[in-house]
């Protein structure tokens, strides 16, 4: 399988009634690569990660993981292929311990381990993500800084080829969010391949290798952070928030 | 196997078996097994609906069509047949097993509530198509040929035969239950329980575990029902389907407490001496639902764990013991 990329996104389009979520999507993913999903609220990068994971089937369109074909896979037996993702809403299993939620991952992920490796599998990825301490607490407990990070550690357990991370970073602090990019970088040095969506500008600029950018459920720019910053699309899209506007005011 | 050295598995069937003993202790033999018969039953029963309701998260409100069918198709091969008593109640529980595994397929995909509704109806749609089908008696159902009874030493024989392997039957169902909450498997129903759609992306299959996990909780009732009519000696579509009783079970489980091993034990337990009580007491006797819906409007308002999940919450020391 040498040569093709890990992940290849071929003409998606996913519609909602009258909403055109997606629409044409057409991108690759080429194996340890650190891939950044941009675009304003409502562009479809969730909509993606769900065509992607199997929980939606798009209606046209191909997915392609490891040279084969899973469009319209249940999410189960995506994640069996290999793929593991966080959620931007936390979706913790709250009466279960922290523990019990990272071998989960573990038992049921790409890799499928017994209980027993399982528990062994968690114990390594909880200090990894900074939750050794909370390991026999509920879920419910955690607050959402730390849910994100049990999200991320649950993923993980699966030991994925490919991780899809959406918003790991979005309602932390500063500090947090640096904790976070360093998680990230080490994942990747593990061979992981990653695919992130994320709102956090200077951090997602700093971590990703290559950048896409949706817009209205098309994909208008892909590039190294550099180029897609100054594709001038990419800032027109950008101007109808005006956050985003300020924001860019701001850095001139 | 590590996990059968947890402390809390032995109390359950401590108490399980402290339960399937007391008749022979007992002053009045056959007294004390009818009344420690009806407690096991209920044991076994809520222990069974356990895995579903307490596990997986699904509330089935139509649990005693198992039972019913199960009792059923067993005493319908021991009258018609004049097959074995153990045997029969293979068959119950298959039939029961083969029964969840089609419903299963075809309602697990209803999430919540529709599931709760779905279930209602299919018990009634069972006693239904029982009151029509002739081979099993109509609505008149069938009564045992009392020199089947010969077969087992006679018919007080044959009733402490129906009551021992109900009260090991009754063991082996705690045990299953203990097995399933600690294994992989269970860590999949509960992953379901608490979010399905995160389970599935988490790898968990869903609609095959919940099908299995409700073939699970079938088998058991299945062949309870068999041991309970054989005991009765007759079964007609009135007995076997109380759609009640259903409602009795989860309010056994949510008592003792939703997702524990102990909790249906205990709460079967408790339940059913209160209703012996209630039904011989003049003031309850014609009321005594009444007083199982409180309970289980109570239970749902201020301890919605159940008595043993309060207990794990409040002293987290005990959860060794408390599983």
């Amino acid at each position: 399988m040498n040569g093709q990329p890990l992940l290849r996104i071929e003409k998606v389009s996913k519609r909602f009634g009258g909403l055109q979520a997606l629409l044409n999507v057409d991108f690759d993913l080429p194996q340890g690569q650190i891939l950044g999903l941009i675009g304003p609220n409502g562009a479809g990068k969730t909509t993606l990660f769900n065509c992607i994971s199997g929980v939606y089937a798009p209606e046209e369109g191909q997915v392609v993981f490891q040279g084969q074909d899973i469009t319209g896979w249940k999410p189960y037996h995506v994640a069996h292929q290999g793929l593991a993702r966080t959620h931007q809403i936390v979706q913790p299993l709250e009466e279960l311990t922290v523990l019990e939620n990272v071998m989960a991952g573990s038992c049921f992920g790409h890799e499928r381990r017994s209980l027993t490796e399982a528990k062994t599998i968690a114990d390594e990825v909880l200090p990894f993500v900074g939750l050794a301490e909370r390991r026999d607490e509920l879920a419910l407990s955690l607050n959402v800084a730390q849910k994100k990070r049990l999200e991320l550690a649950r993923a993980l357990a699966a030991r994925p080829l490919l991780l899809l991370l959406d918003e790991v970073l979005a309602g932390l602090n500063p500090t947090e969010i640096d904790e976070m990019v360093e998680v990230v970088r080490q994942i990747r040095e593990q061979g992981v391949t990653i695919l992130i969506i994320e709102h956090v500008m200077h951090a997602l600029m700093n971590v990703s290798d290559r950048v896409v950018v949706l817009d209205y459920g098309e994909l208008i720019a892909e590039g190294t952070p550099d180029q897609v910053a100054n594709d001038p699309k990419v800032i027109e899209a950008y101007l109808g928030d005006p956050k985003m506007a300020e924001r860019l005011m701001g850095e001139e | 196997m590590k996990q059968l050295r947890n402390p809390g598995l032995w109390l359950a069937l401590a108490i399980t078996a402290a339960f399937g003993l007391w008749p022979a202790l007992a002053g009045n033999k056959a007294y004390a097994r009818e009344t420690t018969f009806t407690i096991l039953r209920a044991v076994a029963f809520a222990s069974s609906l356990n895995i579903l309701l307490g596990y997986t998260g699904y509330v089935s409100f139509g649990h005693i069509v198992f039972y019913g069918l199960g009792g059923y198709v067993g005493f319908y091969l021991m009258d018609v047949h004049g097959v074995h008593l153990a045997l029969a109640v293979l068959a119950g529980g298959l039939s029961a097993a083969l029964l969840a595994f089609l419903l299963g397929t075809a309602i697990l995909r209803l999430r919540g509530a529709y599931f709760a509704l779905a279930t209602i109806g299919v018990n009634e749609a069972m006693r239904a198509f029982i009151k029509n089908f002739d081979p099993f008696g109509g609505p008149i159902g069938m009564t045992l040929n009392f020199q089947v009874y010969n077969d087992y030493g006679g018919a007080n024989q044959a009733l402490w035969t129906a009551y021992i392997t109900t009260a090991l039957l009754t063991l082996v169902v705690v045990l299953v239950s203990y097995l399933v909450k600690t294994s992989r498997f269970g860590l999949g129903l509960m992953a379901i329980r608490e979010n399905e759609d995160a389970a599935e992306v988490m790898g968990v299959n869903a609609p095959s575990a919940k099908t299995w996990a409700y073939v699970l909780s079938a088998v058991f009732p299945g062949m309870i029902g068999v041991l309970f009519f054989f005991k009765n000696g007759n079964v007609e579509p009135g007995d076997a389907f109380v759609l009640h009783q259903s409602i009795e079970s989860i309010v056994m489980v949510m008592l003792g407490g939703q997702g524990t091993v102990l909790g249906p034990v205990l709460g079967a337990a408790v339940y059913q001496r209160l209703r012996g009580i209630l039904l011989v007491s003049t003031l309850f006797k014609n009321i005594q639902l009444v007083v199982a819906g409180v309970l289980l409007l109570v239970i749902v308002l201020f301890v919605p764990a159940g008595v043993v999940g309060w207990l794990r919450a409040r002293f987290p020391r005990l959860r060794r013991v408390l599983v």
